[in-house]
């Protein structure tokens, strides 16, 4: 314990300057969104608006060519189906990959977990030609398709949790002749609720922070999502910083107030997935 | 009394026959919709990318076989080579960085200390934060004349930076975003590796008096390098597809300094409508990663013990 006296106050100082480096852009972003633009642009600047101009808010909460809120809309309209089915089927699968045999069964597995090192932007191309084909550009459906059925990491995580689950327990419902579907249904799921909060967080979180997606897919304004519609006023506002940054606020609420709730479920995932190693 | 033993057992054998045909069954069932959505959206894409970047394949025109035609192309074409080696250059700086400052303030956080908890949510939150706010963030702070970096260095009397409009930084700017935004999720890897190291070793070592500096040397970064390894795998992989932060904040610019592959790639599909070319550089990018994960992968299984 003696040695450790020195190196506490180090990692008290190094602990301290990254909190001060992490949180002063966030700071930055909160108190310009609230500046007006004058002295937005005042130098040296201030730190604390000297009025607080909630206008800003209420300017870009119409300001693009759709309202924010529609922008919001459109992306729940995403995300919503992309975590509820994808949480369904990857389940299902993962539930086959921990528990049951047949076949193949680890050949297919490896191929889920190989198709994770596929960089997405050799599969970008052709799928986009794919959904072309099917006159699918300019709807949410290239969005949400290709997750909605089930993805290797999901199923690598859910498998992970269901392999922890012990086998007792669907050892009674297998003698009173339960289906394989009914245990998923009525004994693992009810038991997974932490790894599926921990999943819903991080599907919500890559579904509403995509950026490439609806870049490629969406073309008209009205169906755009709060990503697109907040990089679209890098252009339409160009130096009206006040703008941007009331923009970004809002856009980080939804992911503020899911970090907030579910933060343990966040932690546990994280350390999961990392257990690969 | 022994052909009634064959028998059941006979009967119990072809009972568990069916049985296990029926599990295969439900087995094949569960995995179905996740296997053909991988077969529809992953394999079939990358083997269609090898086949159409042998195509000069506009949006409007017909397809023609070209051979490797669009390779050869890439290799003179400036722009592209400027973008790979931007692209190596981004993967040189940002992973070692990266993965530095997450070990740092992992070792930092591996301690008696109070408010861990605090620490924690407040690393994550960037991590947390969309890109695109990131980067709108960034290009508000970088501003040479009124951002909010420029004027903290300013009290260290350093004259304004360019940061986004010089040539030989604005990479290293974006970079040094990214780093910001993305260190709290490999420092919650390594975190739980360290936390995981048993406490009998440090009883031991505390025993022959070991030095902090060699208990950091000898027995905690041994053991969390198959962590480590997960981390920069994971790490390059990401870096070598960077496009988000350079299409908003710089467009690649100024000049091509900031074009990486993935933007180029991007580009010439969708807003000049060169796929074939496009693919051509997307199947480049894929033997690259494939490549470099392979390598590590050596590297990896010589060096690393799994067992703790």
């Amino acid at each position: 314990m003696k040695q450790s006296k020195k190196s506490i106050i180090l990692s008290y100082v190094i602990l301290a300057f990254a909190t001060l480096i992490v949180l002063l852009p966030f700071f930055w972003m909160l108190v310009s969104s609230f500046k007006s633009q004058k002295e937005l642009f005042a130098y040296p600047p201030t730190f604390f608006p000297s009025v607080w101009k909630w206008q800003n808010y209420k300017q870009v909460l119409s300001a693009g060519s759709i309202s924010f809120f529609q922008m919001f809309i459109n992306s729940m309209k995403i995300t919503i189906p992309v975590v509820v089915f994808n949480i369904i089927f990857s389940s299902l699968a993962a539930y086959a990959f921990a528990r049951i045999n047949f076949p193949y069964k680890n050949f297919l597995f490896m191929l889920f977990i190989s198709s994770m090192m596929i960089p997405s932007a050799v599969v970008m191309v052709p799928r986009f030609m794919l959904f072309t084909k099917l006159k699918l550009i300019d709807t949410y459906m290239p969005l949400i398709l290709p997750s909605a059925f089930g993805t290797a990491f999901s199923i690598f995580l859910l498998r992970q949790f269901f392999m922890t689950i012990p086998i007792d327990l669907e050892e009674a419902a297998v003698i009173d002749g339960c289906s394989k579907f009914r245990i998923w249904a009525t004994i693992i799921m009810p038991l997974s609720k932490p790894i599926i909060a921990t999943l819903s967080v991080f599907l919500f979180q890559g579904s509403y922070n995509d950026f490439m997606g609806p870049l490629i897919y969406l073309n008209s304004d009205t169906k755009f999502t709060v990503q697109l519609g907040l990089a679209g006023f890098r252009n339409s506002f160009s130096t009206r910083y006040d703008l941007i940054m009331a923009g970004s606020m809002l856009a980080l609420i939804p992911v503020l107030i899911i970090y907030v709730v579910c933060q343990k479920y966040i932690v546990k995932g994280i350390v999961m997935s990392g257990l690969k190693g | 009394m022994k052909s009634v033993a064959n028998d059941t057992s006979k009967k119990k054998g072809m009972k568990t026959m069916t049985l296990q045909r029926k599990d295969a069954l439900s087995g094949y069932l569960f995995i179905a919709p996740a296997l053909i959505s991988l077969l529809v959206f992953m394999v079939y894409p990358v083997i269609a990318s090898f086949v159409i970047s042998g195509f000069d394949w506009g949006i409007l025109t017909t397809p023609k076989f070209i051979g490797l035609e669009n390779y050869k192309t890439l290799f003179r074409d400036p722009v592209f080579l400027e973008s790979l080696k931007n692209t190596f250059v981004w993967v040189i700086m940002y992973v070692p960085v990266s993965i530095l400052v997450s070990l740092i303030v992992a070792l930092a956080m591996d301690m008696p200390l109070r408010g861990i908890g605090f620490f924690r949510t407040m690393f994550y939150l960037p991590v947390m934060t969309p890109m695109v706010v990131c980067a709108l963030l960034f290009v508000w702070i970088y501003n040479t004349d009124f951002g909010a970096l420029n004027y903290i260095l300013s009290f260290f009397k350093i004259a304004p930076i360019k940061w986004l409009t010089d040539k030989n930084i604005a990479l290293i700017s974006i970079a040094l975003m990214s780093v910001w935004k993305n260190f709290g999720y490999n420092m919650l890897i390594l975190l739980s590796a360290l936390q995981g190291i048993p406490e009998s070793l440090y009883e031991a070592a505390a025993l022959d008096g070991i030095t902090p500096w060699r208990k950091l040397i000898n027995i905690k970064l041994p053991l969390i390098m198959p962590s480590m390894y997960f981390v920069i795998l994971t790490s390059v992989i990401d870096a070598f597809q960077v496009f988000t932060e350079v299409y908003i904040m710089t467009k690649g610019g100024p000049g091509y300094s900031t074009y990486t592959v993935s933007y180029y790639l991007f580009n010439n599909a969708f807003e000049f409508g060169k796929m074939g070319y496009a693919c051509a550089m997307s199947v480049i990018m894929f033997v690259i990663i494939l490549t470099v994960t392979l390598i590590q992968d050596k590297i990896m299984n010589k060096n690393v013990q799994y067992d703790m």
